[in-house]
């Protein structure tokens, strides 16, 4: 079943188009990751998603509710992780539970527990009464995804939920975020700027200039740039080449000392080669395409560009026409 | 209205108050320094009149300075919620609108109500004889003009984005409402334009009603400016306007 439904969405700042005709479903218990470069449009579908912005025109739906019409139900229905924290730091971990707790309603009797729970759920019970200020980066995000779920949501938001993270935090974080379908029964919905993240998704939207240019599972993905690619060191590399061609029928070449070869399924491919080249073989390298190829090939970009001057001046215009408007 | 939401918006505005000493010190210290400082040196100046001492007729004033600080410092908090982003937290629960400006200025009212009764606590010293019925009646209307100001200062912070607006809303909004509010000088000694200003000021009949409770007995031009219902309509009124206000214009955010 699909969990959140997005029919031609269309956002607008201005004369910016933030959002330019964007659908998709994301079915429920998945992660799902929504990837783009900066200004793209992904914290704007989010911001509608969670009822914080209203669409120019077209539909969004969590679980049923309408994002633009029945917003209560909507926020009941979600928890969100956004990218700059949005704890209160002078308060404790547990008090910024409790006030989340309170604030959705959670029935008195249930409280405490779920807060306890959830604190224990992210590790951090021990320290639940030191104020958030003392709490590092990758404390505040985990605590922050554990007050996200406090009040049982359908879908759990995380924008950029490891951005600023130190790489074993990060990865600590990802171990957490890949449990939470199956323990707390909710789905996930999620961007990133790290693609190695992206991998952990059942299902990837790319979104460019607002439009969505490329959907499907992380391996579905990688086939748009191709198969993978051999590098290959042999003892006489002009005899292998002829070899290769001749009884693999792969098109190969050497160049650099080194011989490379495309071929659909890389793996599979090795054995072969190696039966057929025996003792001259020094060394076999595999590569498969990250998803960060797919990205360049698709958006002409690369995802990890965060300074991108283009993409910054819609952000700074968005910004701009928000302080404007608000 | 969800009232769990309501009060722990309050709970939380109430548990920082507490635990930031600094805070609590400086907001009695500055009636203080008005009230010694300011209202004794202006003594030697101003003689009695009708029966009310300077420093006994400024009390009141004082009462509102502490009030009208205090509840503009808590919901100015609205913008530093807002530039540390923990508004965001309370924007997309499933709380309305009209709830968040509740809670904002229920917190203001209590902890501003606080402070005002800290201050009152000085009133023998000043030689003023307050009865218990007067006591309860100025705590009343602290209260209340603490809850008209809180919503007012609400609405205030939802025009300005930065925590950079604080000084501007200081110099130009919260000064001349205080010296605007009949707190040191009578209104009805005012130049005209100033006496305009001087009524559309909301302050302006939180002091007048404190007057009245105050020093009851004063004549002259130390005696209240308006009859005290106009005050307590005016005070009511303008609460239930300004929450209404506030809570459509965050509304318009969202």
């Amino acid at each position: 079943m699909s969990i959140i439904k997005v029919e031609n969405l269309v956002k607008k700042f201005g004369n910016v188009t933030a959002v330019n005709d964007v659908s998709f479903n994301v079915e429920e218990g998945t992660i799902f990751g929504f990837l783009g470069p900066n200004g793209a449009g992904k914290t704007t579908t989010i911001n509608i998603l969670c009822a914080l912005l209203s669409p120019t025109s077209g539909r969004a739906f969590i679980d049923g509710h309408d994002c633009a019409k029945e917003s209560a139900s909507v926020r009941k229905s979600i928890g969100i992780v956004f990218q700059d924290t949005t704890l209160d730091k002078d308060l404790t971990a547990e008090e910024n539970l409790l006030f989340h707790a309170y604030l959705y309603n959670v029935q008195k009797s249930e409280r405490q527990k779920r807060v306890d729970d959830a604190l224990k759920f992210v590790d951090l019970f021990g320290r639940k009464d030191d104020l958030v200020k003392k709490y590092s980066g990758g404390m505040k995000r985990r605590l922050e995804v554990a007050r996200g779920l406090i009040h049982r949501p359908k879908v759990l938001f995380l924008d950029e939920p490891t951005l600023g993270l130190d790489p074993q935090s990060r990865a600590n974080l990802w171990e957490f975020i890949t449990e939470l379908p199956k323990q707390h029964n909710v789905t996930i919905f999620m961007t990133t700027h790290y693609m190695e993240e992206a991998e952990v998704c059942s299902d990837i939207a790319v979104i460019d200039n607002g439009k969505i240019i490329a959907r499907g599972s992380p391996e579905e993905l990688k086939k748009i740039v191709g198969g993978d690619v051999i590098y290959l060191k042999t003892k006489d590399n002009a005899t292998a080449v002829e070899e290769i061609k001749k009884v693999l029928n792969v098109e190969a070449s050497a160049k650099g000392g080194e011989i490379f070869m495309s071929t659909i399924k890389g793996d599979a491919c090795i054995p072969e080669l190696i039966r057929t080249l025996g003792d001259s073989v020094l060394s076999v390298r595999l590569q498969r395409p990250t998803l960060n190829d797919v990205f360049l090939k698709l958006t002409g970009k690369a995802i990890r560009e965060e300074e991108s001057s283009g993409s910054d001046t819609i952000k700074e215009e968005v910004r701009a026409y928000r302080r404007r408007h608000s | 209205m969800e009232f769990n939401a309501i009060y722990v918006i309050v709970a939380r505005e109430f548990k920082k108050f507490v635990r930031e000493r600094s805070r609590l010190v400086s907001a009695i210290a500055r009636p203080m320094v008005w009230l010694f400082l300011v209202g004794a040196g202006m003594s030697r100046l101003v003689s009695p009149v009708g029966g009310v001492s300077y420093m006994q007729f400024i009390f009141p004033g004082i009462l509102g300075m502490t009030i009208l600080f205090s509840s503009i410092f808590s919901s100015i908090s609205i913008i530093w919620d807002k530039e540390f982003g923990f508004m965001k937290e309370i924007l997309v629960a499933p709380v309305s609108r009209l709830s968040i400006v509740v809670g904002k200025a229920l917190s203001g009212t209590i902890i501003s109500t606080i402070q005002a009764v800290i201050v009152l606590a000085l009133f023998p010293f000043l030689g003023l004889k307050l009865g218990i019925l007067n006591i309860v009646g100025v705590i009343l209307i602290c209260s209340a003009v603490s809850f008209s100001i809180s919503a007012f200062g609400i609405l205030l912070a939802t025009f300005y984005e930065s925590y950079e607006s604080f000084s501007v809303i200081m110099n130009f909004i919260v000064m001349p409402m205080f010296f605007l509010s009949g707190a040191m000088y009578p209104v009805k000694l005012l130049p005209d334009i100033l006496k305009f200003v001087a009524k559309l000021n909301p302050l302006t009949y939180g002091v007048d009603a404190l007057k009245h409770v105050i020093s009851p007995l004063a004549t002259g031009p130390m005696s209240p400016d308006f009859n005290i219902f106009v005050d307590i309509g005016v005070i009511v009124s303008m609460s239930v306007v300004f929450v209404l206000i506030g809570g459509k214009a965050f509304e318009r955010k969202g």
